[in-house]
């Protein structure tokens, strides 16, 4: 945090004292160890996966989960209609979601971040045009937004980030103006403007360093719903392409299948509500340590 | 909230929504692949009457006239034909239209009678086992990915258990005797005396219904029981119970009657959001409303009717959202808008 270390020692001390309630919320920091083994999971997913994720094998079609009759501990979550080990995919699958939701948020966040000081800070007609924008896109359900546009551009890694990013910086664009509008008639900007700063020191190095608590809490509850909306792309058949591994298409996979082969669709599913509930209650966390106005 | 409030907020609306359309509009101009090309398939045609076709469509014309065309065709509810159907699209959304309706009102009601009560109990009985319990299951809630929710309930209830059916919205021997008046189901089986088609047609809206509805469930759960405490606390509560009132009238009329005003304008919101759902659970459970329309028409590249869909749900969206701001605004006097 490069706020930390320079000589606004109050803000310091805060950032740590915070670190250390959120620490101490024992489930809250659990959570992000969940989080963290997804992340470790995913990057490390060759040296970890017991399988190459794509390797087919038909003798192994549909072969259940090891404790069941017809397992094998060598593929121990089963394996789906053409032979593929179950749990390299969900490894596989993990750098998928993982990596979509961080670019998303990073873009998003970033965006949001400029739109929203613009917004807040420069007033007048900037932010006439940026709220008006704002506006309109939430006038989209998400979902809708999503698959019109990617019916639209078609599937694709890209593509997903690009829609998905499109609709997202509204949140901490809203997020920053409010935050922004609150802060700019404050004492200090008073101060950084009679002492002649640029509209830009301002915004950047005064304001933005003050108000990132909220914003990085956001942007974590954020992950949560993105990493869900992009599986359900993937399910739809709009996300990334096979045979790249993505849970949401996973699922999509074993629905054929439920009649028998229940461990298809199944653990997928319960990778995704494994990651997504680890984000949203370390998010909470955060949230309670970080944003005193939100704790009960 | 006075009249000329009420007149401001829905000139506010006018900018909204024009600026949706024009996304909308966007949206299709930016597809790779040209209609016409997608419409001759492999038929053989001239040069010549693909560019008749082409000035047929409009295609010819700037970009700022095909939107005002397209602007002015779609405030008369026409919104072309349906490639696939060989129909206005506006006749195949208006057929599917009612069974998502049905799908999306069962679901609210689920999640209203659900979460309420359970909201209340978990703010009477703060920090409980109980409300420990609930808090774990709203959070579960919202981090349950839908489509996957519906497999498991599918594989328990339909294929392990054989309670319920597996996809549909009614078996055909009762779809083809119950008359379409209301075009609801539930309805028009049971003001027509056939409770038979009625338990049909409710033993298929339910796992669907229960899986669109979840996230609003867990949303108004937390809602409710974060207004319940507030209101709990207020002066007038603990007046009443000075005055000796019974307990129970008191949580149920005085406190519940305030803590709704949030509960009601969250459920107005995620109404909203339950377009979306709609999509996915409609896909899972094969359930023949709009929402699985739209999918299978991107998949065979029907993109008037996706479009027509994606303006109709935001447009739907804007108008609930501005509903959920005027019903927070009467609902609760103290907040001028």
């Amino acid at each position: 945090m490069s706020f930390a270390s320079d000589a606004r020692a109050p803000a310091d001390s805060l950032f740590r004292r915070n670190l250390r309630a959120f620490a101490a919320n024992r489930l809250a920091f659990g959570s992000a160890i969940v989080v963290l083994i997804f992340v470790v999971m995913a990057v490390f997913a060759p040296w970890i996966a017991p399988h190459d994720p794509a390797a087919t094998d038909l003798f192994r079609r549909l072969q259940p989960p090891a404790w069941m009759e017809g397992g094998d501990w060598a593929f121990p979550l089963g394996c789906d209609a053409l032979g593929r080990d179950i749990l390299s995919r969900i490894i596989y699958g993990a750098r998928i979601s993982i990596f979509i939701g961080v670019a998303v948020i990073l873009v998003a966040t970033v965006v949001g971040i400029l739109a929203g000081l613009a917004a807040g800070y420069l007033r007048g007609w900037v932010d006439i045009v940026i709220s008006r924008i704002v506006d309109i896109l939430l006038g989209f359900p998400y979902l809708i937004f999503a698959i019109g546009l990617m019916a639209m551009m078609g599937p694709g890694l890209a593509n997903i980030i690009l829609v998905m990013a499109y609709k997202e910086w509204v949140i901490p664009c809203r997020v920053v103006r409010g935050e922004t509008l609150a802060v700019r008639e404050l004492e200090y900007v008073e101060a950084a403007r009679a002492v002649g700063a640029s509209d830009r020191h301002i915004m950047l190095r005064e304001i933005l360093p003050n108000i990132l608590s909220p914003v990085l809490v956001v942007a974590t509850i954020r992950m949560a719903d993105v990493i869900i909306l992009e599986a359900a792309l993937s399910f739809l058949g709009l996300g990334v392409q096979p045979p790249t591994a993505s849970w949401g298409a996973m699922v999509a996979d074993g629905r054929a299948f439920i009649l028998e082969s229940w461990w298809v669709s199944t653990f997928p599913g319960v990778a995704i509500l494994l990651l997504v509930l680890a984000i949203n209650v370390a998010s909470q966390g955060l949230r309670d340590a970080f944003d005193p106005r939100f704790s009960e | 909230m006075s009249v000329t409030r009420l007149i401001e907020r829905l000139l506010q609306l006018v900018p909204v929504l024009l600026g949706v359309s024009v996304i909308v509009f966007v949206m299709m101009a930016l597809t790779p692949g040209d209609p016409v090309e997608i419409m001759i398939g492999d038929q053989l045609v001239t040069p010549e009457q693909e560019e008749r076709m082409r000035r047929d469509l409009g295609l010819d014309r700037p970009m700022v006239e095909r939107y005002f065309v397209f602007l002015g065709n779609a405030l008369q509810f026409d919104f072309g034909t349906s490639f696939y159907h060989r129909r206005p699209v506006s006749d195949v959304i208006i057929e599917r239209l009612p069974a998502t309706i049905e799908l999306t009102l069962m679901a609210m009601i689920i999640a209203l009678v659900t979460a309420i009560p359970l909201g209340v109990l978990a703010a009477v009985k703060k920090n409980s086992i109980f409300d420990r319990i609930a808090t774990v299951g709203s959070l579960l809630g919202v981090s349950l990915p839908g489509f996957w929710f519906g497999i498991l309930l599918l594989m328990l209830f339909a294929v392990q258990l054989n309670l319920l059916p597996v996809a549909g919205r009614v078996a055909y021997e009762h779809g083809v005797t119950v008359r379409p008046i209301t075009h609801f189901l539930l309805i028009d089986s049971l003001i027509q005396g056939q409770f038979a088609a009625f338990r049909n047609a409710l033993a298929h809206i339910i796992l669907p219904a229960i899986t669109l509805g979840l996230p609003m469930t867990a949303i108004l759960m937390r809602v409710t029981r974060t207004a319940m405490l507030e209101v709990l606390r207020a002066d007038y509560i603990t007046f009443a119970e000075a005055k000796g009132l019974n307990r129970q009238r008191i949580l149920w009329r005085h406190a519940l009657k305030n803590a709704l005003i949030p509960t009601v304008t969250v459920a107005a919101m995620e109404t909203g959001s339950l377009l979306g759902g709609n999509m996915i659970v409609e896909t899972v459970f094969g359930w023949p409303g709009l929402g699985r329309l739209v999918v299978e028409s991107i998949f065979v590249r029907n993109y008037p009717l996706v479009q027509a869909a994606v303006l109709l749900y935001a447009v739907t969206y804007v108008l609930l959202n501005f509903l959920a701001d005027i019903l927070y605004t009467v609902l609760n006097p103290r907040v001028k808008l």
